[in-house]
């Protein structure tokens, strides 16, 4: 018998980023008894990182904005490929999540009259970011972490105990997800800091693990990003949508070498940054697509006269959604008018005092400084495409943010898919992980109150399986077994050079024969030492998830013959509007034929759109993307 | 561009440990914590280590560089000679639990002591008024990471682990500060007197301003003239006159 310590709760969520910790909160607040486990310290989950603000229409800056503008955005964002339902509870519910977010302490930045400042993002028509400076996700993640431990103090008022309803299990890793049949029974996973099993036993598991990141080399994301789960939904039977579309973000610092990826805010081009060539040419406006042209400005001048009287300028081209500022900027670089470090130039000393720049992008400012020697108040940075954030994820029951076909199961955050469709705009995560982060909790908490007496229970033999499994790299066949940290780095390189920004068929088909090759070699990784916070063994186990979700990118990347947002295929480089109606589903083939299960790709149809919703779009601009029979009458 | 630095990290967990020696590969532009990175994949896979943003921004890496704490990947190696030992020991003020790794539970279990933000009754969500100059103070504070290297060098607790009981330390502190001046908290009119529990409960009275908190802070608040003294302040203004409290108290919720 393994030994692992056990735990009984009503709901266990896993994550706690602001999706994890906003349903733990819901959880708890319906009365159910709560889990929360997380890999890092509480609190410093990656929505610690976003800088640039939450989306949500409260019109305090414009009065003219309302949900259904921002739910407009979000769709043109995602090139109408997004589930329309997602995108309307969102576009709906974000200012409510917000302004709660008050009444739990949090402190945004101010309009003169007192409200919620508002600022402008790529994409968003009108200023929508609520924001504090350019750390709104520290706010976050602070405001969050201090309404579980003020819940946590109610219950020790009332019951002695301050875990009694919802406790946080830190530097813990779930590895996999437990059935009981086709439902949910709990988790499996270890606790990093002594290496030792445990089991949540639970009718109810929300997901709420966040991104992919660190499958690619060039990345804004933090270790967590192993795909943990994306790859834990898969192997419980539930299916991932829309893996094809990775976001690179077009601002990532490119020098020096070690801090390569690290994210520079949108809101510097929010705020009046430029994007320049060698040549010192403002190239964005040679970039601006046919189905944004009437949006955006023509001129320097126009666009720059958005910034003081936007209801007479068009918006400066520099604020496009982030897929097509990503490919200019690659465009750019490659036509060999790039920076000396292989960027592109983003201006924000020519274009605000050094005092402004300062109060403004308080840690941008910082970071250049502290990190590549660079005065962003009195000279450009170097900036270039870095990978981001990812669209696909958890196919979830819009509504309830079930996971479809895995009773028990629940998904929100990045890590479920559908409500940004092919690109997600800035600001609408933080958003997302409100809005479904509460609806996720507040299902889970139901299903697990219906259930009554019939609970599902965790077969033993899964705990030994997941034990075994857990434990395999320390016994690797013939030691001293491939190192984890080898494999990774090659498997980064794979997924950056072969599955990146721009794709090709014989690359990713190259890509696909190296995963698995991968694979194999993931299956030898072998470690020294023991179980007490052992890193070499942490990402042996973290291979299995980064693998199977590259795959999925992979495939999915693979048989989508379009570009449309975050997927670009050089050898398809237009958008076909009869890809627009199609998700590309991957699930596990035959989930009992592990270790090397193989990735069943299938398309589906995306429900078509509310006639009320459809009826806020021109006809001219849906004709742009949907087909002619989709708007047939 | 590259050259072969000698560090010294600390190595062991609870029951003791030693610095091991290290010569290992530096690169342009890295940081302590690149290159602690590269002795995991090179030659000390097990080594433990905390860090997650690599960014300054989740306050994870925290540790002591030549004796200084930092963070790990905000340290640049540009500020070391290329014949200087850099050593590498896990904060001092905490239990440790592997290599570079501590116990900081107590700063949760703190954190859990400060009674929460108090809503505003009669005020529903969505209509709250404030005006930017007067959550600027209170803004300064939630600048914080919780890296708690504060903490680490606090005198009161570093080396007095008897303190930790009564004495919730500079970053606490500073939050009991950032809860009494949010413009809208309503803790005095529950009854609640924030000043007083910082007193009685959570030990201000052994903080005697050194500011060496405020010096390590790597989000440059100035934890001890913005938050410590003026909370001393009150506390002091307050035994004297308890109205003057109340009045200016009044006028803040007002303006
Ligand atoms: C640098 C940067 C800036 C950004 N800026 C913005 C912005 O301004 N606005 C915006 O809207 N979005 C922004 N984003 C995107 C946004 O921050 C993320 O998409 C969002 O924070 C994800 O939140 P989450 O709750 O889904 O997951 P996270 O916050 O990443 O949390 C994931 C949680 O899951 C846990 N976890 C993962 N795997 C496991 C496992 N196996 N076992 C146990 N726990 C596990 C982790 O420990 C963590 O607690 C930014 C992203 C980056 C990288
Ligand atoms: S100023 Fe006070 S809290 Fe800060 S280090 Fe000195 S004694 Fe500690
Ligand atoms: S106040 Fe500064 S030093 Fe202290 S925990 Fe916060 S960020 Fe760290
Ligand atoms: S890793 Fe986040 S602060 Fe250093």
């Amino acid at each position: 018998m393994t030994e692992a310590e056990h735990h009984t709760y009503d709901v266990v969520v896993v994550g706690a980023g602001g999706a994890g910790l906003r349903a733990a909160i819901e959880a708890r607040s319906q009365g159910m008894r709560t889990a929360v486990i997380c890999k890092s310290l509480f609190g410093k989950a990656h929505t610690v990182m976003a800088e640039g603000g939450i989306a949500a229409s409260m019109g305090n800056v414009n009065a003219g904005d309302n949900w259904q503008v921002h739910f407009r955005d979000t769709m043109r964002g995602g090139k109408f490929l997004n589930h329309w339902r997602m995108a309307e509870l969102h576009a709906r519910e974000a200012p409510d999540r917000v302004w709660e977010l008050e009444t739990w302490g949090a402190l945004f930045d101010r309009t003169k009259d007192g409200r919620i400042s508002q600022r402008n993002f790529g994409g968003h028509e009108y200023p929508r970011l609520a924001h504090v400076g350019d750390r709104t996700g520290l706010e976050l993640i602070r405001t969050l972490q201090q309404r579980v431990v003020a819940l946590q103090q109610q219950d020790a008022e009332e019951y002695g105990d301050p875990e009694a309803r919802l406790r946080v299990f830190q530097e813990c890793t779930v590895t996999r997800v437990l059935k009981d049949g086709q439902r949910v029974g709990g988790v499996f996973g270890y606790a990093r800091e002594s290496g030792r099993f445990f089991v949540v036993s639970a009718p109810a598991v929300v997901l709420a693990t966040g991104g992919i990141g660190k499958s690619y080399r060039v990345t804004s994301n933090s270790w967590e990003y192993t795909g943990d789960g994306h790859a834990l939904a898969l192997l419980a039977g539930a299916a991932l949508v829309n893996m094809e579309f990775v976001q690179f973000h077009p601002t990532g610092m490119v020098w020096p070498p070690s801090v390569k990826g690290i994210l520079v805010t949108e809101s510097v081009r929010g705020d009046g940054g430029v994007l320049r060539n060698s040549e010192n040419r403002r190239f964005m406006f040679d970039y601006v697509p046919d189905v944004f042209r009437k949006h955006y400005a023509q001129t320097e001048q126009e666009a720059d006269g958005w910034y003081t009287d936007p209801d007479r300028h068009r918006r400066p081209p520099e604020l496009l959604p982030r897929d097509e500022v990503a490919r200019a900027i690659n465009a750019e670089v490659k036509a060999g008018r790039g920076s000396p470090h292989g960027g592109v130039f983003l201006d924000v000393s020519t274009r605000m005092s050094a005092q402004e720049i300062v109060r403004r992008l308080p840690s941008m400012h910082h970071q250049f400084k502290e990190l590549a020697d660079v005065d962003i108040t009195a000279e450009p940075m170097e900036v270039g495409p870095t990978c981001h954030y990812v669209m696909g994820g958890v196919d979830v029951d819009p509504d309830t943010a079930a996971a479809v076909g895995v009773p028990g199961l629940y998904a929100a955050g990045e890590v479920a898919g559908g409500m940004h469709g092919s690109n997600r705009l800035g600001g609408n995560s933080l958003s997302d992980l409100l809005v479904f982060g509460r609806r996720a909790g507040l299902h889970a908490a139901r299903y697990a109150a219906a259930l009554g007496p019939d609970r599902p229970a965790v077969p033993a033999q899964q705990v030994e399986t997941a034990a075994a499994e857990a434990l395999r790299p320390f016994s690797a066949e013939d030691s001293p077994g491939e190192n984890p940290y080898g494999v990774h780095q090659e498997l980064q390189q794979t997924m950056n050079d072969l599955v990146g920004i721009i794709r090709r068929e014989e690359e990713m088909r190259q890509a696909l024969e190296r995963l698995s090759a991968l694979r194999c070699r993931a299956g030898r990784a072998g470690v020294e030492g023991h179980r007490q916070f052992n890193p070499g063994w942490h990402l042996a186990l973290d291979l299995r998830n980064m693998l199977l979700v590259s795959e999925c990118v992979a495939r999915a990347a693979l048989e989508r013959t379009e570009s449309r947002g975050g997927h670009t295929r050089d050898d398809h480089p237009e958008m076909a509007r009869s890809w627009r109606g199609v998700n590309l589903l991957c699930t596990l083939d035959d989930v009992a034929q592990e270790p090397e299960p193989g990735i069943r790709l299938t398309r589906r149809q995306n429900p078509p759109m509310r006639s009320d919703l459809l009826a806020l779009f021109e006809r001219e601009e849906l004709g742009k993307y949907y087909t002619d029979e989709e708007l047939a009458p | 561009m590259s050259y072969k630095a000698h560090f010294r990290v600390w190595r062991g967990n609870a029951a003791g440990g030693e610095l091991r020696d290290y010569d290992v590969e530096v690169n342009e532009g890295e940081v302590v914590l690149d290159v602690i990175h590269r002795l995991q994949a090179t030659t000390a896979p097990d080594l433990a280590v905390r860090w997650n943003c690599k960014a300054g921004k989740c306050g994870s890496c925290s540790a002591e560089v030549n004796g200084r704490p930092r963070l790990m990947c905000m340290t640049r190696m540009s500020v070391f000679t290329e014949a200087e030992t850099v050593t590498v020991t896990p904060m001092r003020a905490f239990p440790v639990v592997r290599d570079l790794v501590t116990d900081v539970s107590f700063n949760y279990a703190t954190a859990r002591d400060v009674p929460a933000f108090v809503p505003p009754a009669g005020l529903a969500a969505g209509e709250y008024r404030m005006r930017q100059q007067d959550v600027e103070r209170s803004q300064e504070f939630r600048k914080c990471i919780e890296c708690f290297l504060c903490q680490n060098v606090c005198h009161v607790i570093r080396d007095h682990e008897e303190n930790k009981p009564v004495f919730a330390g500079p970053r606490f502190l500073m939050r009991i500060a950032e809860l009494d001046m949010h413009p809208l908290d309503a803790a005095a009119e529950q009854g609640l007197d924030r000043q007083r529990t910082a007193q009685e409960t959570h030990g201000l009275g052994y903080c005697n301003i050194t500011k060496c908190c405020t010096e390590v802070c790597p989000e440059h608040i100035k934890i001890t003239d913005n938050a410590l003294i003026p909370l001393k302040e009150r506390v002091v203004d307050r035994r004297y006159d308890p109205l003057v409290w109340l009045g200016s108290k009044i006028r803040r919720r007002r303006d």
